[in-house]
């Protein structure tokens, strides 16, 4: 497969211009490059999303120029792309969504048996032990990506694109999606790979291309070339990036935030201890982390102790500055300095058809109004003092923050949280599905309210970043901490060890 | 002239709208022969279509939180029926009856926005189901039969006009100096807004144009207080509407409590993330909707003069459909109470000229239809090419 010269436009921006891709045939392609690089643009080029005409260049698929009309066009070549959002339907049955658009059958009738039998032989290539009659709704995410796979392959795959396919994943999900990859390697199908996770890409890849600014800026063979992460960053970014963490010299005062006893039922089922007699505390100055598998009930402590915004049955206590808290609702948790980001940030962080400023504006309007009314011009100054601070690229704080990419959508819901004016910030996956660059400066935001005297919680599944970033971290497993270790303590490995640690 | 451009640019949905409705206005102003525009029949264009204005403000508040409410015709019925029976039947004072009724509305509202905010039943099933029942009750409590007359001074309150300081002249003076004093409100509430966006060094639209823009306002009053003036003056229902307006849009606009709102609707659990009190919010814009749409029913009792069981039927699709037509998002978070006026005056006009040119109330309909799905597929196009 070969992509040549394809030179794509929007109106007023050129998001592709003149890329080249060649993949060959077997192999594990991965296309890297920060948000916004193109990535995804060239994928819906070559699986038909944009139709033949909308662009300019051509596609060669085995030796013959290719005009896809629309995606079917694509697929029936096998040229399958499964999305970053997953296309399932929740209430329908894997086989069910398996066949979809494809169903088995004759005349419009649908085959039952069949297209069961074949669902199953399907599941079973992608190693998910479910009946096919299974609701989607009832599979976590790294079932769905399978899924999504298996409806790949009734397609006759001949090149599989994943976008970003591990983002959603833990650890051990994503390890087996990737050794799938690698069987059906052998097998003979090709895939193209976009991922973040620079780790993967070395794993499973056997070329790279890297993109930026929607221009092609090398192709990496991984066996030719001694190709390391710091040399896939370099090209992405387009200098050497030798420190991935900012530097910062900690200044850690008291304790500034404390909870104890901390225990949270799950809303629907009662009987079921999510949290289980959680304590911890952060000092003034300190960024701790807290690590754990997905499941492991990070964000649902993190939400409970927000205003109670997770769980029934809360008990425990929570501590600031010494004095004991109530926290009923989110609104006493904010006017008693606390924030927090989370980890979803379209769904949960943003208004989407909102602009910049009503975004920022939105946890402290009280701040900028008098008796109730509020002043708009100060809320421009104020986004804009924040669009600068935080450097979030855009032309206004009038911008909708639908139209942003995800690094700068997380500085505006960064923005929103600190001018609520929190001493505590609880972030939660604060870097998820951000490139390289603006994670760099999210990093130096955090640094800098650490230097402030604010106690920040880090929630990340991501090791790296917790190892680089935190003094001190917690370790979680099926709603217990299970560890506690000092920043000189900690690796990769002690933190596995403390993350897999269950109940016995 | 760039400025000019990006000033229509990024107001194009507001512009449109106003330009959809000077069109339709001028269509129907030459189709009827010049009686469309007529002193007397703008002040009956008010007058018929006050009490769906009334409810498109209401609407437009639960359309922007992402709701939508079915019971109005039935609660403005209800309401309606109840006034008469304190005033006819028992000779309360109009404005005891008037207070009465209103709190009846906010209990109605409060019923459903219980269900709706706090037991978390769709807005549709609830009010479906408040539609029913509302009308049922209607029936109940005037026995299948109409109340009539109300006292005097209420039906002042749709059909009366403001007094004149003189009445010798054929002119209502008083009219044409509320006009007077209102283009100066007006004039120096925009300079005082463009003097507060100078001190913070924001860029404005140049003087020329923003002069140009005051004119413009200036005179749209002016003529329209002295086409009123040549008949009886100011309508008494122009006087709570202007007011009605005036409020909510302020509140909308400018209040946390507006802010909240729309960004329940722009995306609820962001909202309540930040700290909003979602449910609470929800709640009084049920609340509020309840007490106008027993207002809506206040108004169009006292216009027909008589309470009945058929009053306000299909009120709430007309409410809907100005607010749609108005630029609100069937999906929440986009809406203003000016929009949902302008698309209420839209169908208003439609209404009247269409019957002052002879057509049926088959072919009214058919029409109406075909411009609210105009309206709103030209929305979406837009919307899709800006994107």
């Amino acid at each position: 497969m070969e992509m040549r010269g394809i030179t794509k436009t929007f109106p007023g921006v050129k998001a592709l211009e003149n890329v080249n891709l060649k993949v060959k045939e077997g192999e594990v392609h991965a296309l890297c490059g920060e948000n916004g690089a193109g990535k995804s643009t060239l994928m819906k080029v070559l699986s038909g999303v944009y139709p033949h005409g909308t662009y300019e260049g051509d596609i060669l698929f085995k030796g013959n120029v290719c005009e896809f009309k629309d995606i079917k066009s694509s697929e029936s070549l096998g040229i399958v792309i499964i999305h970053q959002e997953l296309a399932l339907i929740p209430y329908l049955s894997i086989a069910e969504n398996i066949f979809l658009g494809n169903e088995q059958g004759a005349r419009g009738v649908i085959d039952w048996n069949e297209t069961n039998v074949k669902a199953k032989q399907l599941l079973s290539k992608v190693g998910l032990k479910e009946s096919p009659g299974t609701l989607i709704n009832t599979l976590g995410v790294g079932k769905q990506q399978l899924v999504e796979i298996a409806k790949a392959l009734s397609k006759q795959v001949k090149l599989l694109i994943l976008d970003e396919p591990t983002a959603a994943l833990n650890e051990e999900d994503s390890e087996n999606l990737l050794n799938l990859i690698l069987t059906f390697k052998q097998q003979g199908i090709s895939s193209i790979i976009i991922s973040h996770k620079l780790n993967e890409i070395a794993k499973v890849a056997d070329s790279i291309t890297i993109l930026r600014d929607g221009k092609t800026i090398e192709t990496l063979d991984m066996k030719a070339d001694e190709v390391t992460e710091d040399r896939i960053i370099k090209g992405m970014v387009g200098r050497d990036l030798t420190h991935r963490y900012p530097e910062r010299v900690p200044n850690i005062g008291e304790t500034i935030f404390e909870v104890k006893n901390w225990t949270v039922h799950h809303p629907q089922h009662l009987e079921r201890k999510v949290i289980d007699n959680v304590d911890f505390h952060i000092r003034k100055g300190e960024i701790v982390g807290i690590a754990g598998l997905m499941g492991a009930g990070r964000t649902e402590l993190a939400m409970s102790i927000f205003g109670r915004s997770y769980g029934r049955n809360i008990s425990g206590q929570v501590f600031k500055d010494g004095k004991e808290l109530h926290l009923r609702t989110i609104s006493q948790a904010i006017d008693n300095g606390i924030a927090y980001v989370t980890e979803d940030r379209k769904h949960y962080g943003l208004v989407l058809i909102d602009d910049i400023k009503r975004n920022i504006s939105m946890a402290s309007l009280p701040k900028l109004s008098r008796r109730s009314v509020v002043n708009e011009n100060e809320e421009i100054v104020v986004a804009e003092s924040f669009r600068k601070k935080m450097n979030i690229k855009t032309p206004s704080v009038k911008q909708i923050t639908g139209n942003l990419s995800g690094g700068n959508q997380q500085k505006v819901v960064l923005s929103k949280w600190i001018f609520s004016g929190p001493d505590v910030l609880i972030l939660d996956e604060p870097t998820r599905g951000i490139d390289v660059g603006a994670k760099y400066e999210i990093y130096t935001i955090i640094n800098q309210l650490a230097s402030e005297g604010k106690g920040v919680l880090i929630i990340s599944s991501e090791l790296p970043e917790i190892l680089g970033m935190c003094d001190r971290i917690y370790i979680m497993s099926e709603g217990r901490m299970t560890g506690e270790v000092s920043r000189e303590e900690a690796s990769q490995e002690t933190l596995m060890k403390y993350m897999t640690k269950s109940r016995g | 002239m760039a400025a000019l451009k990006s000033l229509f640019k990024n107001n194009m949905r507001q512009y449109s709208m106003i330009i959809a409705l000077i069109v339709i206005t001028l269509l129907f102003q030459i189709l009827s022969d010049g009686i469309l525009l007529k002193p007397l029949n703008v002040t009956n264009l008010i007058q018929q279509n006050s009490y769906i204005l009334v409810l498109a403000i209401g609407m437009v508040l639960v359309i922007i939180t992402g709701h939508i409410d079915l019971s109005v015709g039935s609660v403005a019925a209800f309401v309606g029926a109840i006034s008469a029976i304190m005033m006819v039947d028992h000779g309360m004072p109009f404005w005891v009856a008037l207070i009465l009724s209103l709190l009846i509305g906010a209990l109605v509202g409060a019923w459903q926005g219980f269900w709706i905010a706090y037991v978390r039943i769709p807005a549709f099933i609830v009010t479906l189901a408040g539609m029913l029942l509302f009308r049922g009750l209607t029936m109940v409590v005037l026995n299948g039969q109409s109340i009539a007359p109300f006292p005097k001074l209420f039906q002042k309150m749709s059909s009366g006009f403001l007094p004149d300081i003189d009445g010798s002249s054929s002119i209502h003076t008083l009219t044409v100096l509320i006009g007077v004093v209102l283009s100066l409100v007006t004039v120096v509430q925009e300079i005082r807004n463009r003097r507060a966006q100078l001190k913070y060094d924001f860029e404005v639209s140049p003087l020329p144009l923003f002069i140009a823009k005051l004119v413009g306002i200036v005179a749209v009053i002016n003529v329209f207080t002295y086409v009123l003036a040549q008949y009886k003056g100011i309508p008494f229902i122009l006087i709570i509407l202007f007011a009605l307006v005036v409020v909510y849009s302020f509140v909308m606009k400018k209040t946390v409590m507006g802010r909240h709102t729309y960004a329940i609707g722009g995306n609820e659990k962001a909202a309540k993330l930040s700290g909003i009190k979602t449910k609470r919010v929800t709640f009084w814009v049920f609340v509020n909707m309840g007490a106008l749409a027993a207002l809506s029913g206040l108004i169009y009792a006292a216009r027909l003069n008589a309470a009945t069981p058929k009053a306000g039927t299909n009120f709430e699709l007309d409410a809907i459909a100005a607010c749609f037509i108005g630029g609100a998002s069937a999906s929440g978070g986009i809406g203003t109470v000016l929009g949902a006026i302008i698309g209420g005056l839209v169908m208003g006009v439609m209404n009247n000229g269409m019957s002052l040119i002879g057509l049926g109330i088959d072919w009214q309909q058919g029409i109406k239809g075909l411009v609210l799905l105009l309206a709103v597929g030209f929305d979406i196009y837009n919307k899709n090419k800006s994107a």
